[in-house]
């Protein structure tokens, strides 16, 4: 199929490889990477007045987005297959992190999540979302697709470990993200649909167990908080129907940069970070939105195309569930923000203020340029 | 490396039909909120960040009758804290900053904050000086505001607190010519719509609604020299005579107005710390005694209007006792066979009665009642007392007797005061006004002219040389009055050693302008006779008062001897000139 789509370029093929000789010097998906600087371009706009015109707050995260694009640079010059022979110790060395942070991490606003190295603090659950799904696409390019059920209950336990280890700091959020992040690698796979629909009946008759016996309390709250944010109004509701306002007050147009009265007046909790899309939505209105979407969704079909064009099961894999998380995360952002979610701490992905999860993205983004820009352009 | 599986192509669409109904169900969400509710979420928005704030209006500025201010308005701030937000945020160190700023105990105010910390409430110091502040605004702690608000400020303090009373913390009127006239004086406040923030700090103002409608302004009939006069010589007279309490009104015949009003013990409107309720009472219109002799003007003015007697008239009043029913009626000498005048002259409890026995209860009653004995003045002001007269079918002989030299029934000094206003307008009775009256209003003829006149002409008698009120006297100007010196009424009784010294009187008596009334209650001491005690307040602030209004004198005989006299009342004379001094200024 994709030699097929080759042979179709063949009339601008000088040209191409020109252009694309250069590009892969770079190792840099130019469309990509345009995407990218968009985002982040759209994100210090926001943040500027959601942090309350705070110029500190912008340079602070100036050097972040510099800090993770040359992560994302770094990244993308490392070939695919040298990613794949680093892939187990990576995720092995993941498993060792949480579990070390079980024993001594640093507890923080009631989580044990934070791994104190001496010269950096981190949190280990953030290389699992990168790590997990490289190893599961790791595990299954190793073996037949489509996977057994040997082999699916394999990379199951892969998934499982990790999530759990993550859902006990306790961290739900992570936990959920790495676990999708995961799975998709599985569907991508190409996994029987009978198969799936099992285990989805399945997951449906554990929730109520996961319900009673699985959640912490504040975690049910939250739950319930979301099925009806009325009843706690002052509580656990407070942060949904603030931003459920601001999103609505914001209207088809938007109040204006800088003049939406929940964003400005400190009504939106957490407004430069989980809640910052209430702002965006608030201040530039359902046009804003939808051009912001665009953007998001010019990323994604970019990463699905690289996914498309990926050479290996390893790398269709990966790319494939690295753009499908992105999406999720952006999704439970968006959902939480706007009322359709349950609270689930996920930052809007290139916007929100806050490093540890923007570095995480960037190496994904960078592992998608590196299998983009490391294709052998002629099949041996 | 792995050959595509045949199901590949239909799961990457699926994939991607996955994505697409998640982003449609983004952007279905945004439409949602942002135009089908778009209304009810930009209301609830507004709801909670854009306030009504009250405005507070200036209350009207209470004038005397020369337009010089008794009671008037200045802005100052109020302090109060989210106690909320400001334990959030605060340390022990911004408390004690606070703290000293507000010129407070630190533990006092961590206590008043404490009681409320769950609310988002509290006035921590009201009505603070404009330095102090600009001080707390400087230091910029979160959760703690000022509030713009009015003091009321009282420039005659004791002088004049008693009629112009005193408003509330919340600048209501509570007592006096403000609890009156509150209505008129406080103004509507206005609104503004404000934004605020999260916090409940204010951050800016939308729109204004309405603007504070200030109240309007009220002039008195008070002459503050007068009133300060009166002040002063009550309760130099209280002080001297160590009496229990005192009052003094002084009307304006012509026109019904109070010129002053003053009362002892005083109270500082400016400073209610020391709070005693007993001393903000405006004891001239609510509290009530019995008239005693002051009264008899008004027996002679029954049977002179009936006609039973003339001022010729002669009553024997031999042997100084008289025996009615059980009871005896006993004057303090034996005067003998005298004429009405000197009856007057002379307060004779006998010649009283006996006059009184000439005439029905019913004839005397209606005269005590057409001079305003025993209903209210008309004056409005708050806690008035309208006294008892009783009911004259029920009297027996022994009360009609009483009744004529002022037992048994009970009066405020203002009632005495226009009873006397009636004396000196020729028999008309007026309402009496705390304001300003442009014109004199008309009033209700309740004696013949000629009665009034001629009881007028024998309360000169009072004043001369042999009378009981001769201290009454004022140089340059005729003075008719009477005394009284009247047992104080305990349960059960009269008090043997218990007194309340009265003086009523109108001068010029000729062509009278001014009625008075001083009243000194429980004098001790020597001196407790209406004559010795209350006459000289009412001699010294009279002569003040006719000064400092301008009356032509109509007694130049009088300053005629009293010049000539003046080697060795050069005291007397010297008090006179400091007192039109004082009252001046």
């Amino acid at each position: 199929m994709t030699r097929y789509r080759q042979k179709h370029y063949l009339p601008w093929v000088d040209r191409h490889k020109q252009g694309a000789l250069f590009t892969r010097g770079m190792h840099l998906d130019w469309p990509l990477l345009a995407g990218l600087l968009l985002l982040a371009a759209i994100g210090l706009v926001v943040l500027y007045s959601a942090s309350g015109q705070d110029l500190e707050h912008i340079w602070r995260q100036i050097i972040r987005l510099g800090l993770a694009f040359g992560v994302m640079v770094g990244v993308a010059h490392i070939p695919p297959h040298q990613l794949e022979r680093w892939t187990p110790w990576l995720f092995g060395a993941g498993i060792i992190m949480l579990l070390a942070v079980e024993i001594v991490g640093d507890i923080s606003k009631g989580a044990q999540r934070w791994l104190d190295l001496g010269f950096v603090r981190f949190q280990p659950s953030e290389i699992m979302k990168v790590a997990v799904p490289m190893m599961v696409a790791w595990y299954l390019a190793e073996s037949r697709l489509p996977p057994s059920l040997k082999t699916t209950a394999v990379a199951a336990a892969l998934i499982f470990a990790p999530v759990g280890l993550i859902a006990m700091q306790p961290d739900l959020g992570t936990s959920l993200l790495v676990c999708t992040a995961g799975i998709f690698v599985v569907l991508l796979s190409g996994i029987s649909w009978r198969f799936i629909g099992t285990v989805a009946l399945l997951g449906a008759c554990a929730a109520p167990l996961m319900w009673f016996f699985g959640m912490h309390d504040y975690q049910r709250q939250r739950v319930l908080t979301f099925i009806d944010p009325e009843t706690d109004p002052l509580g656990t509701g407070y942060h949904i129907i603030q931003s459920m306002i601001a999103i609505g007050s914001g209207g088809l147009y938007g109040k204006g940069w800088l003049n939406g009265t929940q964003s400005q007046l400190d009504f939106i909790p957490e407004r430069s970070t989980d809640f910052i899309f209430a702002v965006f939505a608030e201040e530039f209105g359902f046009f804003g939105i939808v051009l912001l979407l665009a953007v998001y969704l010019f990323i994604i079909l970019r990463g699905l195309y690289i996914a498309n064009q990926a050479q290996n099961s390893f790398t269709r894999l990966l790319a494939g569930s690295l753009t499908i998380t992105f999406f999720v995360y952006l999704a439970v952002n968006i959902g939480m923000v706007s009322g359709l979610l349950p609270v689930v701490g996920v930052p809007l992905p290139l916007i929100s203020y806050g490093g540890t999860s923007m570095i995480t993205l960037m190496t994904g983004f960078g592992i998608l340029m590196s299998i983009q820009t490391h294709r052998k352009l002629v099949t041996t | 490396m792995s050959t595509p599986v045949r199901s590949e192509a239909w799961r990457r669409w699926f994939i991607l039909g996955l994505l697409v109904c998640g982003a449609v169900g983004l952007v279905w969400r945004s439409v949602y909120l942002q135009w089908v509710n778009q209304d009810f979420l930009q209301n609830q928005g507004d709801a909670r960040h854009l306030r009504v704030v009250e405005l507070a209006a200036n209350r009207g500025v209470i004038m005397d009758r020369n337009n010089e201010p008794l009671a008037i308005s200045t802005p100052v701030d109020s302090v109060w804290v989210n106690p909320k937000l400001f334990l959030a945020s605060a340390g022990s160190s911004d408390v004690a900053l606070l703290a000293k700023s507000l010129e407070m105990k630190p533990e006092e105010l961590s206590q008043k904050i404490g009681l409320r910390a769950d609310r988002e409430f509290v006035y921590v110091k009201r009505r603070v000086a404009p330095e102090l502040a600009e001080r707390v605004a400087r230091l910029g702690l979160a959760g703690v505001s000022l509030q713009r608000e009015y003091r009321r400020y009282y420039p005659m303090a004791e002088v004049a607190g008693h009629v112009v009373g005193f408003t509330s913390v919340d600048d209501e009127g509570q007592e006096g010519i403000e609890l009156a006239f509150d209505e008129q004086l406080r103004g509507t406040r206005g609104a503004k719509r404000v934004l605020r923030d999260s916090l409940g700090n204010v951050v800016e103002t939308v729109e204004s609604i309405s603007e504070p409608q200030p109240g309007q302004d009220l002039v008195l009939s008070i002459d503050r020299r007068i009133q300060y006069l009166a002040y002063r010589e009550l309760k130099a007279a209280v002080q001297t005579h160590r009496a229990k309490s005192a009052s003094a009104v002084i009307l304006d015949v012509q026109t019904g107005e109070v010129l002053a009003m003053v009362n002892q013990p005083s109270f500082n409107p400016n400073n209610r710390a020391s709070y005693d309720t007993s001393h903000n009472r405006n004891r001239a219109v609510t509290d009530l005694f019995e008239p005693g002799s002051t009264i008899k003007s008004f027996t002679v003015a029954a049977a002179l209007e009936a006609g039973k007697i003339t001022p010729s008239t002669v009553i024997d009043t031999a042997p100084g006792y008289m025996r009615v029913g059980r009871n005896t009626i006993r004057d303090a000498v034996n005067y003998g066979t005298i004429d009405i005048s000197t009856v007057l002259q002379k307060s004779s409890n006998i010649g009283a009665s006996k006059i009184a026995f000439e005439i029905t209860p019913e004839q005397l009653w209606k005269t005590f009642s057409n001079v305003g004995f025993g209903v209210a003045s008309g004056s409005r002001f708050p806690g008035e007392a309208s006294g008892v007269i009783g009911d004259y079918w029920r009297w027996k002989q022994i009360q009609q007797a009483s009744h004529s030299y002022g037992y048994g029934m009970s009066v405020t000094a203002l009632q005495l005061a226009r009873a006397y206003g009636v004396l000196a307008a020729d028999g008309v009775l007026r309402p009496v006004s705390f304001v300003k009256v442009d014109e004199a209003p008309v009033g209700q003829q309740v004696m013949p002219a000629a009665v009034a006149r001629e009881v007028r002409t024998m309360l000169e008698s009072v004043v001369a040389d042999a009378g009981t009120g001769k201290r009454a006297r004022v140089t340059g100007y005729h003075v008719a009055g009477k005394t009284g010196t009247i047992h104080r009424s305990i349960s059960g009784g009269y008090a043997d050693d218990r007194f309340s010294a009265l003086f009523a009187g109108i001068a010029p008596a000729t062509k009278p302008r001014l009625a008075m009334v001083v009243v000194v209650h429980e004098p001790t001491g020597n001196e407790y006779h209406g004559g010795s005690v209350a006459a000289p307040v009412f001699a010294r602030v009279m002569s003040g008062a006719l000064r400092l209004l301008n009356v032509a004198p109509d007694d130049l005989q009088s300053m005629k001897v009293h010049q000539a006299a003046l080697p060795d009342g050069a005291a007397g004379a010297g008090r006179l000139v400091r007192t039109s001094a004082g009252g001046a200024q």
